[in-house]
């Protein structure tokens, strides 16, 4: 599974088709205490850098943008009720929402883990 | 402190109830009537009335401390003027609504009138509102009258530009009315990245809202350009007011080139908030505009009596009652007239060196991101802090157990670990060395003693709150 990141500091992870969205490790530090994850609704398309969720926290309201274009297929509904889970593991179990990839070239302009490490 | 309910004793009590010699009533229906018993705090009235005066001494305002709440503008408020709308308390200008009512009430309308056209010409704008109650009221009401404009002319728009270093309002507001946002980045300069906006800009851009001076209390050099640039497409340029107080009299909006503004009279025009009052958000306009005005408004007739126009077809209706927060208004007109032109000016110029002396003083002993001198507020990091495991906040806390509001902290955004100080032009320079002392200290012993900071305050009757908690559980009946 390939593993890109943006700018916005979003990660996404590619499998095939589907890519599973969330936000990064340091975004999350720098957010501090999360306390609220607005999560986009199934269904709904995206276009890359559109707002697909928003995030607040006891600093903070932030929008979480769409690495790349595409459909809501599924949305991570845990953080509904424990928004604690994206400070406790932002890149693995506090994932937001998973994507069904529209155009792969897309990825492209996006940052792999040794070019995003050196860009914080 | 004890809470109230700790101080209850059984059966002490704050009134007698005279002996009841009635005829038993009824009992209530035995669905009305609580399952359980409502366990009010037991206490006589002496103990409420010290109970209440103890937590009274406990609050935080102008008049008791030192309130550098960044982008808050928290001027004194002169007493004066709250006699000022005490006068009018007999002469409500709701009377004017009534048959016959316009002429008991022609010294309100007048003011309403009068107070207009003084906004007007300190923004430089053909003609002003009074509806909106509050800034980001105002922000909306602006933004209406702008879809209006685009409606009417039947231009096809679909966004709106802000700056990252706006107002968050901004926005909120925009989007509010149905427009999608485009936000522009801060270049090293400290305000909006002119190149990204050409770039950004187009036929579909409906307008573009600017904060001005922006949230790092810097002042667009290009503001002239945007405006026209901005205009070269038919977009206009909105001004949130919220920062008036850096050039008040000094700039006018209108003359740069500025199509829509809201004021904070609750900020600039020295008027409580903060939970010391409501706000106002007045919003004026260039002439091709006015037709969308909220409505009814104030009109001045041919015999110089006043009356409430009839609504206009293309207004985008009421926003609120024509008269605003009245008593707020009422404050506001007085502080325009006790300092007048030279007045305004000056207060402008005194705020924007109290932010600079400050910000000179301060600046060896904290992180200034964007050195440069500044309007009427100055915006820190506490990134320099950071190395000893210090943050804003700690420093924030610090502050309360030195008697001293904290400046607002962790915004703008776009300062990482912000500390934004907003002294005003009220404060003497007394008042300011003692706070510039204890920051220094603050700094000092980020290095020396940091586990002071991270404790404080330890003055106050409760100590650090549990924010995260308090945010994610919000549980906020009290159950009885």
């Amino acid at each position: 599974m390939e593993r890109y990141f943006t700018k916005e500091h979003e990660w996404i992870s590619v499998n095939g088709t589907t890519a599973t969205v969330g936000i990064t490790s340091h975004a999350a530090e720098e957010l501090g205490d999360i306390t609220f994850v607005e999560l986009p609704q199934v269904g709904k398309s995206v276009k890359r850098s559109e707002t697909l969720a928003a995030i607040e926290s006891v600093k903070a309201a932030s929008d979480v943008y769409a690495p790349i274009s595409g459909r809501v297929t599924s949305t991570n509904e845990t953080l509904e009720t424990m928004p604690e889970v994206v400070n406790e593991s932002p890149e693995e179990s506090g994932w937001i929402c998973t994507l069904e990839v529209e155009n792969p070239e897309e990825l492209k302009g996006l940052m792999n883990a040794e070019e995003y490490k050196a860009f914080i | 402190m004890e809470l109230i309910f700790e101080q209850s004793v059984k059966g002490r009590k704050g009134v007698s109830f005279p002996v009841d010699n009635t005829s038993e009533a009824a009992p209530l229906p035995k669905e009305l009537l609580r399952e359980e018993k409502a366990e009010l705090p037991e206490l006589s009235e002496l103990d409420v009335v010290r109970h209440f005066t103890k937590l009274s001494r406990l609050n935080f305002s102008v008049d008791t401390n030192f309130y550098p709440l960044g982008s808050c503008t928290m001027k004194y408020n002169a007493k004066g003027f709250e006699e000022a709308a005490k006068l009018f308390a007999p002469f409500h200008p709701m009377l004017s609504m009534l048959p016959e009512g316009e002429k008991l009430s022609q010294g309100s309308l007048e003011l309403i009138f009068e107070t207009e056209k003084l906004l007007a010409e300190i923004t430089g704008m053909d003609a002003v509102t009074l509806q909106p109650m509050a800034g980001a009221h105002g922000e909306m009401t602006g933004c209406m009258l702008i879809a209006a404009y685009h409606k009417a002319k039947e231009n096809k728009k679909k966004y709106v530009i802000v700056p990252d270093s706006s107002h968050g309002t901004n926005p909120a507001s925009a989007a509010m009315v149905g427009y999608e946002i485009i936000t522009i980045p801060t270049a090293a300069y400290g305000d909006m990245d002119l190149d990204a906006f050409k770039a950004t800009l187009n036929n579909e851009v409906a307008a573009i809202m600017m904060t001005c001076p922006n949230t790092l209390g810097l002042f667009n050099p290009y503001v002239k350009e945007i405006c026209d640039l901005a205009h070269s497409v038919d977009a206009l340029v909105y001004y949130d007011g919220a920062n008036l107080n850096a050039i008040m009299g000094k700039v006018r909006p209108g003359d740069i080139g500025f199509d829509v503004i809201h004021l904070n009279l609750h900020k600039t025009f020295g008027t409580p908030h903060g939970s010391g009052g409501p706000g106002s958000g007045p919003v004026g306009v260039k002439e091709s505009l006015v037709k969308f005005f909220p409505s009814p408004r104030v009109k001045k007739n041919g015999d110089s009596s006043f009356s409430i126009a009839k609504e206009d077809k293309s207004s985008i209706g009421s926003v609120s009652n024509f008269f605003g927060n009245f008593g707020v208004i009422v404050k506001a007109y007085a502080y325009i007239l006790q300092l007048g032109r030279e007045g305004l000016i000056e207060a402008s110029e005194q705020a924007v060196l109290n932010a600079n002396y400050i910000m000179s003083r301060l600046k060896e002993y904290y992180d200034l991101p964007y050195n440069q001198i500044c309007m009427h507020e100055c915006v820190f990091s506490a990134s320099r802090q950071m190395e000893s495991g210090i943050h804003a906040i700690d420093i924030a806390k610090y502050l309360i157990d030195r008697k001293i509001h904290p400046p607002t902290v962790y915004f703008p955004l776009i300062v990482k670990e912000a500390i934004m100080i907003e002294p005003t032009e009220t404060e003497s320079k007394e008042t300011m060395d003692n706070f510039i002392e204890i920051m220094i200290e603050a700094a000092k012993l980020a290095e020396s003693d940091p586990d002071i900071l991270r404790q404080a305050p330890l003055k106050t009757p409760v100590s650090r709150l549990d924010e995260t908690k308090a945010a994610r559980e919000q549980n906020v009946c009290c159950v009885l």
